[in-house]
């Protein structure tokens, strides 16, 4: 595990710093700095639009933590249990569709209109892993790309339920006025802020139980787990089942804070964004999903405004045309990270932090998947 | 009795495109495991490359139209050759990330072809007869289907040929059965990893001319769309079989037209079918490989 | 470390280790197989005989130093390692089922001028065949066919997996003539359970237990020394040897998968 403490005998800061305790730490303090944003005048010119206290900015960050929340429960099925899906967008449409069309319909209060959508999510996720996982490899990935396509369709078919092209507007009459408008950005920054942390808690235990430890040992070598009388397909079940809801979850505070779900959410594209995600941030590394999630949202909003500059305009075509579209870009930069940076930014960092380099484990991780 | 001709030569048409996509993709991951989803920005590029040739020399001559599929099979075929050598090569026995490095192509190109050409569809211009339609058994079809299909019938020979009579297609063939008993045997089985890459490069360029002539337009997501259903029918007629895609075009497109005619949800019922396929046969209707 | 190779040797394999699905299958072995004749790599179930062979060739991931015909080859691939003059012959045949028989040995040619009159005469069967899908053949003719592939081409070196295994002993016996005939003029690595056909053919015989190499010598002194035999291959002399561990059971499986 730690190669660090075998090659380099002096203890260092790294060391220090990578403790649990000391990361759990860290991370408690991250949290509290990032809870604290809305009041502060910080500003960090090109990468945030503005001061952190203005909703413009906060709207940007809890966007980039909803991205980076989903990226983690994507992070499950793919890092941990070795799980190609294709339609892990299924889930958060749900939550975003499903919060949405209760609000709407039912004219239901908010927290039980959020239960419901939560045992809705909950239902699909089970239902389309038990059918998906009973086949494995790239017929998991068809059957889950399938379902996704037919979540796309039925949302597209039934325009009344769901607004069709228009997209699904937030019924606002049952919701509290504290999580409405402009100038409660902050609240729902803070929302979002909470949806993260407890993504991230729940993955963490995951992955830290006794189904987290059996699903990674079966990504790793199936059949010692079934020698030793487990089935799998009742882990991945249970791990499918687990970031389905938390995507769902993600979903319904994605419609709180964009007040309007739209088909984008729900198609292939959608899922291989997330796919680039986590593959940006490091495969196998539950911050490095995180850091894939904001690192590719920024960039994505950073050269979205960069695209409309003037310095771009000038530029010959055979430079502009290509800077002024940033999937071009994120597409090209992820290429490269696949071809060169096997572990993602969250490889990078440890082969920097521990000065050893370590390519070909992080290639043997990804060739676990599938 | 009619409107079930009509469907039946419609959906046959479809299905036609479809084959042109699935045919590359089920070759190329018979053979080299790879599922490439960087397919459909090979056809994509064939349709525009098409479009660019056909309205420079008169779109609605029949010459022109026929040398805009040729224009198109060579683009395409060039633009996956270049991915395969570039790409895909790079990360040989690297399954995970050969898929990765086509998520990333697909997505960066098509934002590409969004920046050269424009988000919006662009109408084209054909040859005034394929706007016309034809009389069977008191079913008027559009006369362009017959086209697609007999463009499809004629790539699925000219490949089947080519398969069987040459050396290379007996590489191909074994390599799909077992890719390292062929290098065992001494043949260096990376030449037939370009090989067909070309093919399926030039099928989808065929393929995206005929696709833009099919919408009436084109765009960057003609590819994207076509893509889907071409995983589908490749999956459901078996990975790595040639005549199971063939086969898979011609029924999923058929179910789907008469699907959407009668109930409209004939995008529902492929993807019914796929799961049904799909955990019924694991393997698709003709495939070894699971 | 390296004892230099005798001149009179096609091959030699130094501190060959070889990983199969992460596992060490092969470990540190060394040997050579003599430029003449016919020489036998033994060992129970699971020991690393067929990892050993794909190691050779490149078949799957392995270190060591590997010289052929005063070449090293473990840099090579594996189609550039065959083309230096290797038949191979894998265990359980691996015929490309779905070619005719013509094709699989179509395939198989590696010059302008493959030897097809002299497969044909060992292998009457496969001519009457030719036009028929290998799949459809039997066990013995998929044997023959397989064998016909590596004897096509003029070798230097055949590595034949278990070329008898499951097999009804008249075929063994017609599988083990062609060989004789085919060690009159190329050198043979053979791996082989039969220890009457290993009797029959081999003059060497090296011996692996664990991955590793622990008996080398002719194949005589061995075959009629039974605590020898016993002792390593486990063949004989009722319940007395010891169960094959665990460990081995395992990579016997991972080494067919």
């Amino acid at each position: 595990m730690s190669n660090a403490t075998q090659t380099t005998n002096k203890p260092s800061v790294m060391d220090f710093l990578t403790r649990p305790a000391v990361k759990w730490v860290l991370g408690a303090l991250l949290v509290g700095f990032l809870a604290l944003l809305p009041m502060l005048n910080l500003s960090i010119p090109g990468v945030l639009p503005g001061a952190t206290y203005t909703p413009g900015t906060l709207q940007l960050l809890a966007f980039t933590m909803l991205i980076a929340g989903l990226a983690l429960s994507y992070h499950l099925i793919f890092g941990v249990a070795g799980l190609l899906s294709f339609g892990h967008a299924l889930y958060f449409a749900a939550g975003a569709y499903g919060l949405g069309i209760v609000l709407r319909r039912f004219e239901m209060e908010l927290i039980p209109a959020i239960v419901i959508t939560l045992v809705v999510g909950l239902l699909i996720a089970g239902v389309v892993g038990a059918v998906s996982l009973r086949v494995t490899g790239i017929g998991f990935a068809m059957v889950t790309l399938a379902f996704a396509q037919a979540g796309s369709v039925l949302v597209r078919r039934n325009a009344d339920w769901t607004g069709g092209d228009e997209g699904l507007a937030l019924d606002t009459t049952h919701i509290p006025d504290e999580l409405v408008g402009v100038l409660n950005t902050r609240n729902l920054y803070w929302v979002c802020l909470a949806v993260l942390v407890l993504v991230f808690l729940v993955t963490s235990w995951f992955e830290k139980s006794r189904a987290g430890h059996v699903v990674a040992a079966t990504r790793e070598n199936e059949l010692r787990v079934r020698v030793i009388g487990i089935r799998p397909y009742f882990v991945k079940l249970l791990t499918f089942i687990v970031a389905g809801v938390l995507a769902t979850i993600v979903g319904m505070a994605y419609l709180l804070l964009q007040s309007s779900a739209t088909q984008k959410i729900i198609t292939a594209d959608f899922t291989l964004t997330l796919l680039v995600i986590v593959v940006l941030g490091g495969v196998g590394y539950r911050w490095g999903a995180v850091i894939g999630g904001v690192v590719y949202t920024l960039l994505d909003q950073r050269l979205t405004v960069l695209a409309g500059s003037e310095a771009i305009a000038g530029l010959p075509d055979f430079l502009r045309i290509p800077l002024s579209e940033p999937l071009f870009i994120l597409g090209t930069l992820f290429i490269l990270v696949v071809l060169f940076l096997p572990g993602g930014i969250a490889g990078l960092a440890k082969r920097v932090t521990r000065g050893r380099s370590n390519v070909r484990a992080e290639r043997d991780v990804l060739e676990e998947v599938v | 009795m009619s409107t079930i001709v009509l469907l039946l030569i419609t959906g046959l048409g479809l299905g036609a495109l479809y084959f042109l996509v699935a045919s590359g993709l089920s070759l190329i991951y018979g053979l080299m495991d790879v599922l490439n989803f960087a397919h459909g920005s090979f056809l994509t590029l064939g349709a525009f490359a098409g479009w660019e040739f056909a309205r420079r020399f008169g779109a609605d001559s029949w010459g022109t139209f026929l040398l805009s599929l040729l224009v198109g099979a060579a683009v395409g075929a060039i633009f996956a050759v270049l991915t395969e050598l570039l790409l895909i090569r790079k990360l040989y026995e690297r399954l995970i990330e050969q898929v990765l490095v086509t998520v990333g192509l697909a997505l960066a190109t098509v934002a590409l072809f969004e920046g050269i050409w424009g988000q919006d569809p662009i109408y084209l211009t054909a040859p005034a007869w394929m706007g016309g339609q034809t009389n069977v058994l008191g079913a008027s079809i559009p006369n362009d289907r017959f086209l697609y299909i007999a463009a499809a019938v004629i790539v699925l020979i000219a490949i089947v040929l080519f398969l069987k009579f040459t050396r290379f297609g007996l590489i191909i063939r074994a390599g799909v059965e077992n890719r390292s008993m062929v290098t065992a045997l001494g043949i260096d089985v990376r030449s037939a990893f370009t090989l067909v890459f070309a093919i399926g490069g030039a099928a989808a360029g065929i393929g995206g001319v005929l696709a833009s002539h099919y919408n009436g337009y084109v765009s960057p997501y003609i590819g994207g769309s076509l893509l889907i259903f071409a995983f589908i029918v490749t999956v459901i007629g078996g990975l790595g079989s040639l005549s199971g895609a063939a086969i898979a075009s011609a029924v999923v497109a058929v179910l789907q037209q008469f699907a959407n005619y009668h109930w409209g949800i004939g995008d529902l019922v492929v993807v019914l079918l796929l799961a049904a396929v799909l955990l019924l046969r694991p393997s698709g209707l003709l495939g070894s490989k699971a | 470390m390296n004892a230099p190779a005798p001149s009179d040797s096609i091959l030699t394999v130094r501190n060959l280790s070889a990983k199969v699905a992460g596992q060490q299958v092969v470990e540190d072995v060394s040997f050579d197989v003599p430029a003449t004749g016919v020489t036998a790599l033994l060992g129970r179930n699971g020991v690393g005989k067929t990892s050993t062979i794909k190691g050779i060739l490149g078949l799957i991931e392995r270190k060591g130093e590997l010289t052929f015909a005063g070449e090293r080859i473990e840099r090579l691939r594996t189609h550039k390692i065959v083309q230096r003059g290797i038949g191979y012959v894998p265990e359980d045949r691996e015929v490309f089922s779905k070619l005719s028989v013509a094709e699989n040995l179509r395939l198989a040619e590696r010059t302008s001028k493959p030897r097809r009159e002299l497969v044909d005469n060992l292998f009457p069967d496969l001519v009457e065949r030719a036009a028929q899908k290998a799949g459809t053949l039997s066990g013995g003719q998929q044997q023959m066919l397989s064998l016909g592939r590596a004897l096509i081409n003029e070798n230097r070196l055949l590595l034949v997996d278990e070329p008898t295994k499951g097999l009804a002993p008249i075929i063994v016996s017609q599988v083990a003539d062609a060989l004789a005939e085919a060690a009159k003029t190329v050198p043979i690595l053979l791996v082989e359970q039969n220890l009457q056909v290993v009797r029959q053919l081999a003059e060497d015989v090296i011996v692996l237990d664990g991955g590793r190499v622990v008996y080398t010598g002719k194949a005589k002194t061995l075959l009629d020394d039974e605590t020898l035999i016993h002792r390593f291959l486990g063949v004989s002399g009722g319940d007395s040897h010891p169960a094959p561990s665990v460990a081995s059971a395992t990579s016997a499986q991972e080494e067919r998968a």
